[in-house]
Formats: C-alpha cells, sequence, structure tokens
C-alpha cells in the first residue's frame, strides 16, 4: 500500500525503461560513494582534528602531486563510463526500429491531438498496442510544447515550424500518464494525458470502433485534389512538377545539386517554403502553401505522398525502395461510420 | 574572543567618515557601495522568497487551489528572474567582492571607483524596470523567456522585465571590468597572483564570465524585444526564425551565469577553510586554476539545455562529453577542501558551518549534475524537478550557503561587531536541514516524473511534495533568524577587534570596521595566503 502512497520510483512500461533505470542506478552508486566518501572524511578530520587550544594551528602537511593526479584520473574514467553509457542509451532513443506504427500528434496551447495512420482521432488520449514499436511524429501549431511519458522514459520536444520524432514500445497493458514538459503558458499544467496500452486484438476492436473519416491517407489524397496539387504533380509524371509515385524515402537530386532524403522534414519544408527546394529538371514555380494548410493537414499530405511510396514508380528510378511504411496497412481500410469524435476505448483488464 | 570587550571601535572608520543620506547616494568607497548593495540584494531576496513561499504552498496539495494558474506562472517566473538577476548574480561579488577585493590586496580602492557606484546605479534602474513589470500585473514566461512563447504567444510585461534584466547586466559588466583591471593593476608590492587569496581567483574567474558571457544575454534579450514589437523574424518560425537558436543564445550567457554564482562562493569556502583550520589550502594552485578552468569550459557547455530539443545525436554527445568534463575542476576543489582539514586546527565556528554545509550540499549538487549530462538519463529528468532540485542544491546550497558564510566571516570586519554565535551555529543547522527536506524530495519527484512549473499534479506526488513545502517553512525560518540577530548585533554585539577569527589575510591587519583608505601604509606582502606557521611565529 505505502508504494502507491508515497512512490519513490515510476513505473516500467517500455522496453527503454530497464536501460535508462539501469543507468540510473549506476550513477546513483556512483554518488552514494562520493557522497559517504566526503561526508566520512569531513566529519572525521572534523573530530580528529578539531581545535584543542585556542591558538593552535594547523600542522604543515606537505602536498605531493600524487594525490591531485588520482583524484582527478577517477573522476575521468568514471565519468567517461557515464557519457558512453549515457550515449548508447539516447542513441537508441533516437533510432526507432524499422517497422513501427506511425502516429501523429499536433499540439496546441493546450491539448494534444493524436491520429493513428487509420485516421481515428484522440485528443489528450493516446491508443497503441502494447509490445509494437510506436513512432510519433509531431508538430506544434503555436510554441514549444513537449510530450513526456515518464513510465516510457520517453520526452521530447515539439517545436513550431518543423517536425520531431520519438519512439516507444510499450511492454504492459495499462494507462501511463503523460505531460507537457515544456512551458508553454497558462493551462501549461493541464496539458495531460494518458497513453493507453491494449491487447493487439483490443487494439484492433478499438481501431474498429473509431473513426468516421477514412485514413489520414484517404484524407491526404482528398486535399491533394482540392488544393490543386494534381494538375501539376501527375501521376504520369506528364505535369509541371514531379510525379510523387514512389517518391518518399527515396533520394531526390535538387536544383543546387544536392541529394537529399524525401522525408517527412523534406516534404514539409517542399510545401511550407518551396523555394530552396526545387528538384533538378523542374521550374521553381510551387507556390507556397504556407497558412494555407494545418498541421494537421499537412501530416495528411505527407501520409498521402508516403502512400504513393509503395505504388509503381516508373519515374524516380533513383535510391532504394525502403521497406513497407505502416502507413499501408491501414490505408487499405474502408471508412467507417460518420461520428467524428473518438469512441471511449474498449475497457482494458486494468 | 573574551578579549573582545577590552577592545573598543575606532575612532572614525569607513561607515562615520561622513554622515547623510548625500555621504551614501554619493560614495565612491567600495566599502560604502558593498553595503549599498548588501541593502538592496537583501531587500530582492525577501521578495523572491515570497514568490518560493507562494509556489510551495500552491504545491502542498494536487489541484491548483490556492492562486490561479496566471498567478502560479508569474510567481516562478518572478521567483527565478529576481533570484538569479537581482540576488544571485549580484550577492558575493557585488557584496563581498566589492568590500575585500581591494582589501585583499592591499589596495586602497577599486581601480575605478565612479565606475563602481555607477554599476550600483544601473543595477538599481534595472531593478526598478523589473518592479514595475511585477507591480504592474507580473511577466509568465518562465525566467528563460523562451521563443516564441516569449515573442507571440505571452501577453504579460515581458518587455519591461526584458529590459530590466538587460540593464542589470550592464551592472555586471561594469563590476566585472573593474576587478580585472583592479586585481591586475592594483596589488600592493609582494603580492604575486601565487600569494594571492583563493577568493581573489576565484572573483577573477567570475568577472570574466561577466565580462565575456554578458553582453549575449543582452543581445539575446535585443532580439526577443525587437520580435516581440517589430515583428522581425528572428526566433518565430511563423516570420522565418528558428526558436532554438533562442535557446542557444539564451544558454550560452545563462550556462555560465550558474558558475557567475558558484564561483565566488567557492572562494569563499576556501577563505572560510583555511580560517577555521589555521591551514593553507590543500592544492592552492589545483584550487586556483580549477576556478579559470570552471570559467573556461563553462563556456563550451550550454547544449546541454537542449538535450531534447531536437539537436543533432552528434552534437548532443559534443555536449555531453563536455558536461562531463566541466565537473572534474569542481570535483578537484572539494577533495582538496576536504585534504585541508587534515591535520588542521578545525574550529566549528558559525561561518565554517556554512563552509561545510556548502561542501556536502555542493557535493550533492554536481554529482547530480552527472545525471543530466547523461544524455539518455536527461531524456528521463530534464524540465522535471529533478533539474529543479539540481540546481537548488547549487545556487542555494552552494552558492547562497557560501553568501551566508561570507557574511558571517566578514561581518565583524565590516561592522566592527560580533554576531550572538549560538543563534549563528543554530541558524545554520537550521538552513541546512531545512534546505535538505525541501530539495532532496525533489529529487524523487523528478525521476517519477513531475515536469517543472506545474501549477496542478497527480495524487501520487503528493507526499513528496507536502515534505518539500514543510522543508521550505523550516528553510524560510533558517533565513529570517540571521536578519534578526545580524541586525541586533550592530547595537548589542561584543566589539570585534582588528581579527577576531585569527586569520590570515590582509583584509584582517587593519581596524575593524576599517578607515576610508583601508590602510594607513600600503602593505608589503613576504608570505604566501594562509601562512599560519609563519603568523604564529611572528607573534611569538
Amino acid at each position: 500500500m505505502w508504494p502507491r502512497l508515497f512512490p519513490l520510483f515510476p513505473e516500467r512500461a517500455s522496453t527503454m525503461a530497464g536501460r535508462v533505470d539501469a543507468l540510473y542506478f549506476f550513477l546513483i552508486g556512483v554518488s552514494a560513494f562520493f557522497i559517504v566518501l566526503i561526508a566520512s572524511l569531513v566529519v572525521y578530520f572534523t573530530f580528529r582534528y578539531r581545535r584543542r587550544q585556542r591558538d593552535e594551528i594547523g600542522r604543515p602537511v606537505t602536498a605531493g602531486y600524487t594525490l591531485e593526479v588520482v583524484w582527478t584520473v577517477i573522476p575521468v574514467l568514471l565519468t567517461m563510463v557515464m557519457f558512453f553509457w549515457a550515449a548508447n542509451v539516447y542513441f537508441s532513443m533516437a533510432s526507432p526500429p524499422p517497422d513501427t506504427l506511425d502516429v501523429y500528434v499536433v499540439a496546441k496551447q493546450w491539448m494534444f491531438k493524436f491520429q493513428q495512420p487509420g485516421g481515428q482521432r484522440e485528443i489528450d488520449e493516446l491508443h497503441v498496442p502494447v509490445g509494437r514499436a510506436v513512432k510519433l511524429t509531431m508538430a506544434s501549431e503555436d510554441v514549444i510544447h513537449d510530450l513526456y511519458v515518464p513510465a516510457f522514459r520517453v520526452k521530447a520536444d515539439i517545436i513550431p515550424g518543423r517536425y520531431t520524432t520519438m519512439w516507444f514500445t510499450p511492454t504492459k497493458p495499462g494507462s501511463y500518464h503523460f505531460f507537457c514538459a515544456q512551458y508553454c503558458g497558462t493551462r501549461h499544467s493541464g496539458m495531460t494525458g494518458e497513453v493507453i496500452v491494449m491487447e493487439p486484438a483490443d487494439y484492433q476492436a478499438w481501431l474498429a470502433g473509431g473513426s468516421g473519416e477514412g485514413s489520414m491517407a484517404s484524407a491526404g489524397e482528398k486535399l491533394f485534389q482540392d488544393l490543386g496539387c494534381i494538375t501539376c504533380h501527375r501521376p504520369d509524371g506528364q505535369g509541371r512538377g514531379p510525379s510523387l509515385q514512389g517518391l518518399y524515402g527515396h533520394q531526390v537530386q535538387l536544383t543546387s545539386g544536392q541529394a537529399v532524403t524525401a522525408d517527412d522534414a523534406y516534404l514539409r519544408t517542399c510545401i511550407l517554403t518551396p523555394g530552396g527546394t526545387g528538384v533538378a529538371g523542374y521550374q521553381p514555380i510551387m507556390p507556397s502553401f504556407q497558412g494555407v494548410v494545418s498541421e494537421e493537414q499537412l501530416l495528411q499530405l505527407i501520409e498521402y505522398i508516403k502512400s504513393l511510396a509503395s505504388a509503381a514508380a516508373p519515374t524516380t528510378p533513383q535510391g532504394e525502395r525502403l521497406g513497407p511504411r505502416p502507413g499501408e496497412t491501414h490505408q487499405a481500410q474502408p471508412p467507417q461510420g460518420s461520428t467524428p469524435k473518438t469512441p471511449p476505448a474498449p475497457k482494458k483488464q486494468h | 574572543m573574551e578579549t573582545a570587550d577590552a577592545l573598543s571601535l575606532p575612532k572614525t572608520h569607513y561607515l562615520n567618515a561622513e554622515y547623510g543620506i548625500r555621504s551614501w547616494l554619493l560614495t565612491t568607497d567600495h566599502k560604502r557601495i558593498a553595503i549599498l548593495y548588501l541593502v538592496s540584494i537583501t531587500f530582492f531576496f525577501a521578495i523572491g522568497a515570497t514568490f518560493a513561499g507562494v509556489i510551495r504552498l500552491e504545491l502542498l496539495t494536487p489541484p491548483g487551489d490556492l492562486v490561479s494558474d496566471d498567478t502560479y506562472n508569474k510567481m516562478f517566473t518572478m521567483h527565478g528572474i529576481v533570484m538569479i538577476f537581482l540576488f544571485l548574480i549580484p550577492s558575493i561579488p557585488a557584496v563581498f567582492g566589492n568590500f575585500f577585493v581591494p582589501m585583499m590586496i592591499g589596495a586602497r580602492d577599486l581601480a575605478f571607483p565612479k565606475i563602481n557606484l555607477l554599476s550600483w546605479y544601473v543595477y538599481v534602474v534595472g531593478a526598478i524596470f523589473t518592479l514595475v513589470a511585477i507591480t504592474a500585473g507580473g511577466v509568465d514566461t518562465g525566467w528563460t523567456f523562451y521563443t516564441p512563447f516569449s515573442t507571440v504567444a505571452s501577453n504579460t510585461n515581458v518587455l519591461t522585465a526584458a529590459i530590466g534584466v538587460f540593464i542589470a547586466g550592464f551592472s555586471s559588466i561594469l563590476t566585472g571590468l573593474n576587478f580585472i583591471v583592479t586585481i591586475h593593476r592594483m596589488r600592493a608590492p609582494g603580492m604575486t597572483w601565487m600569494k594571492m587569496p583563493l577568493f581573489l581567483w576565484s572573483t577573477y574567474a567570475t568577472a570574466l564570465i561577466n565580462v565575456l558571457g554578458t553582453p549575449v544575454l543582452a543581445i539575446t534579450l535585443l532580439l526577443v524585444a525587437v520580435e516581440r514589437v517589430f515583428h522581425l523574424g528572428v526566433f518565430n518560425p511563423a516570420y522565418g526564425g528558428d526558436p532554438v537558436l533562442f535557446q542557444h543564445l539564451f544558454w550560452f550567457y545563462s550556462h555560465p551565469a550558474v558558475y557567475i554564482m558558484i564561483l565566488p562562493s567557492m572562494g569563499v569556502v576556501s577563505e572560510l577553510i583555511a580560517a577555521f583550520t589555521r591551514h593553507s589550502i590543500f592544492g592552492y594552485k589545483m584550487v586556483a586554476f580549477s576556478s579559470l578552468a570552471i570559467a573556461v569550459f563553462g563556456f563550451l557547455v550550454w547544449g546541454h539545455h537542449m538535450f531534447v530539443a531536437g539537436i543533432s545525436v552528434y552534437s548532443a554527445m559534443i555536449f555531453s562529453i563536455l558536461s562531463f568534463l566541466v565537473a572534474i575542476p569542481s570535483a578537484i576543489k572539494v577533495f582538496n577542501w576536504s585534504a585541508t582539514l587534515y591535520k588542521g586546527s578545525v574550529s566549528l565556528d558559525a561561518p565554517m558551518l556554512y563552509a561545510l554545509g556548502f561542501i556536502g550540499l555542493f557535493t550533492v549538487g554536481g554529482l547530480t549534475g552527472l545525471f543530466l549530462a547523461s544524455l539518455g538519463l536527461d531524456v528521463q529528468v530534464h524540465d522535471t524537478y529533478f533539474v529543479i532540485a539540481h540546481f537548488h542544491y547549487i545556487m542555494v546550497g552552494g552558492a547562497l550557503m557560501g553568501y551566508l558564510g561570507a557574511i558571517h566571516y566578514w561581518w565583524p570586519k565590516m561592522t566592527g561587531r560580533l554576531y550572538n554565535e549560538i543563534w549563528a551555529k543554530l541558524a545554520a543547522l537550521t538552513v541546512f536541514l531545512g534546505f535538505n527536506l525541501t530539495f532532496f524530495p525533489q529529487f524523487i519527484l523528478g525521476y517519477l516524473g513531475m515536469p517543472r512549473r506545474y501549477h496542478a499534479y497527480p495524487p501520487e506526488f503528493q507526499a513528496l511534495n507536502v515534505l518539500s513545502t514543510a522543508g521550505a517553512t523550516v528553510l524560510g525560518i533558517g533565513y529570517l533568524m540571521p536578519l534578526a540577530y545580524l541586525l541586533l548585533s550592530l547595537k548589542f554585539g561584543k566589539i570585534a577587534g582588528p581579527n577576531p577569527w585569527k586569520a590570515t589575510g590582509l583584509e584582517w591587519q587593519t581596524p575593524s570596521p576599517p578607515p576610508t583608505f583601508n590602510f594607513d601604509q600600503t602593505p608589503i606582502v613576504t608570505k604566501p595566503p594562509y601562512s599560519y606557521e609563519q603568523q604564529e611565529a611572528e607573534l611569538g
């Protein structure tokens, strides 16, 4: 009972949690050792060499450099162990495994909006299946926010004007707090919610009971037509702009001579500020869509372009095809129902 | 000290050389300017502490029920701005540096007495702007002024507060410049660099950071103001700016600013440990050069504030390794201080209690800094109460304990009178216990995941928050006690005499309080600092 009233340690619910905790305990061990060492020396010397007569002075000590070298080198070695260990964990945090469930996050004062690839939307609640790596691609509509799930030991800022990502693999069904960790104004402390981790079957059931707006990719496809993108970016490659079939994840040759990978960040830049991203062989005539498309629409467009990666790609011979994107699995789902709000999740066993 | 009753105050000294408000407001005496600073920063400490009190009371219960969320956000913002820019940064340099840098090198004053007075006035103007921002409704950006929140979203007095901080910055530039020139040019004959007391080394290192770093803060705040007023795109992506650029610029100053706050305290602790062990500091050169190393390396670690702000993995690794390395000089200092106690003549007078308290708390603060430098671990604790606990261990457990140690050590010199030693020891103990009770639970809260700057929190965090608030109450009492007995000592304290601690150092060789020009004759230095054996031999 007492740990619930007086917890000392957060729940461990992702594959990363154990690795971070191991590092934490190592540092606590090293710190405790030095704190006890220093405190014992100070207390012992203070007692042993206490002033016994009013005019007593300290006795001379010849200070060689041996001690100085010892207590410089040992801390340096210990901190280097910490550095490599911690950098290794951080590197894993920055490298999602290849086959992730991609969820999109748009943060604004003071809420988080999540959208599953299948189109299901949620606010301040995120449903994910246990055991599957989940990758969040995050954008902010206003100021800097930060998504922090203590039980997963992950945290990343959400910065306006760019995408940031983070990933985790939940290991235990249950519901876990998340917080906005970057101060964002009045209701900052109310910008919280729950990640609900479900058994895969329950998650599928939850998805099926969900959203009526169709997949993100199909919403993106509609936008692609409504905004007139299709008039230039024709699938047959005969338009004034390059075809987007099979583009995502491949190398693009720019007019500047640079070659870049067509990822989320690149597509975002192309749509919002097309000036500097001209593709070799095409006129730089694309207008900016800054202020025309919202962050959510932008993500839908990108998800649509991503879905075209699996289409036949006759016009983009360069580059190596990436593995199938998880978005594709859900893109096939037909639109379901028409309720705009996410229905409550199927109740979990905990 | 029993002989103190037989002593009397000198007939004329810097406090009674002139009378009247003009004699204070137009003084160029470094000692009087130090007193002006002492009074001003004590006032702002009281204001900043009041804000902290409101924060701790609000966090006693999980829901935000004491003040509104906007009020709470203003409280922690103004607590940070007032405590950092108007109390901690000026604290030891402007009060004890001003008073004792000239006295410790055997000079009559600082190199530029009028600039010294100017720096106080500049501080006051900056402080007035900040007070206006507070009274006109406050500011809610956090002391870090992160963009684009500060430039587009906040509708509080950001501009006024930023101007206040901007102006106050010039005060520390001027003070720093004055110290650098004074230490280079005005040392008494024989006072070579390696004969300087360690307080001077750390004051010198601090002054270097002040002069090199503060202009960057000024530029950054100016850019915030320009973007806020003229919508010039620097930081806001909607205008084509980069919000993370602000963080780079801000922390380029504000991380070294942590060393501006802690280095002077380290200098004080070196003085205290030497004086209350009657021993020279073990590894004097290592302690001296480690101050400079901290000042230099401190400029290269700012990126560790951005490990979760989407910076590249490789730049994060560079900043991480440099952050580990900057911890080494601090570790060297702690080991050398502890070793100084060995074969010393250790006396636990009140200033020494603060110095030993500093060693303990600074060690905890420094070691928990390693947690934050550890990339994969920082991700969990960044922007949580772990960070809050860590930097309070450095800035309150470290810097403020040093400040209190300094005031207890040099009070007899500054006022000519002794305070009540029993009360002083009791206060030191109260502060130490209250501090640990306040901030240690916050480490645990942070790892549990409680984010900083939260007005309301989930109920599982309550027990630790109650402990913390209880500790803050004890800490508050610990701070009120010195205020009372130090003020009482001005009237009722025993006469201190020139050297109540029988310490070495030129400042103890003049009457207490010192005459306006410090020394009747320019002293000639022949001995290294802390040479207690030689002092003993001379006194017979």
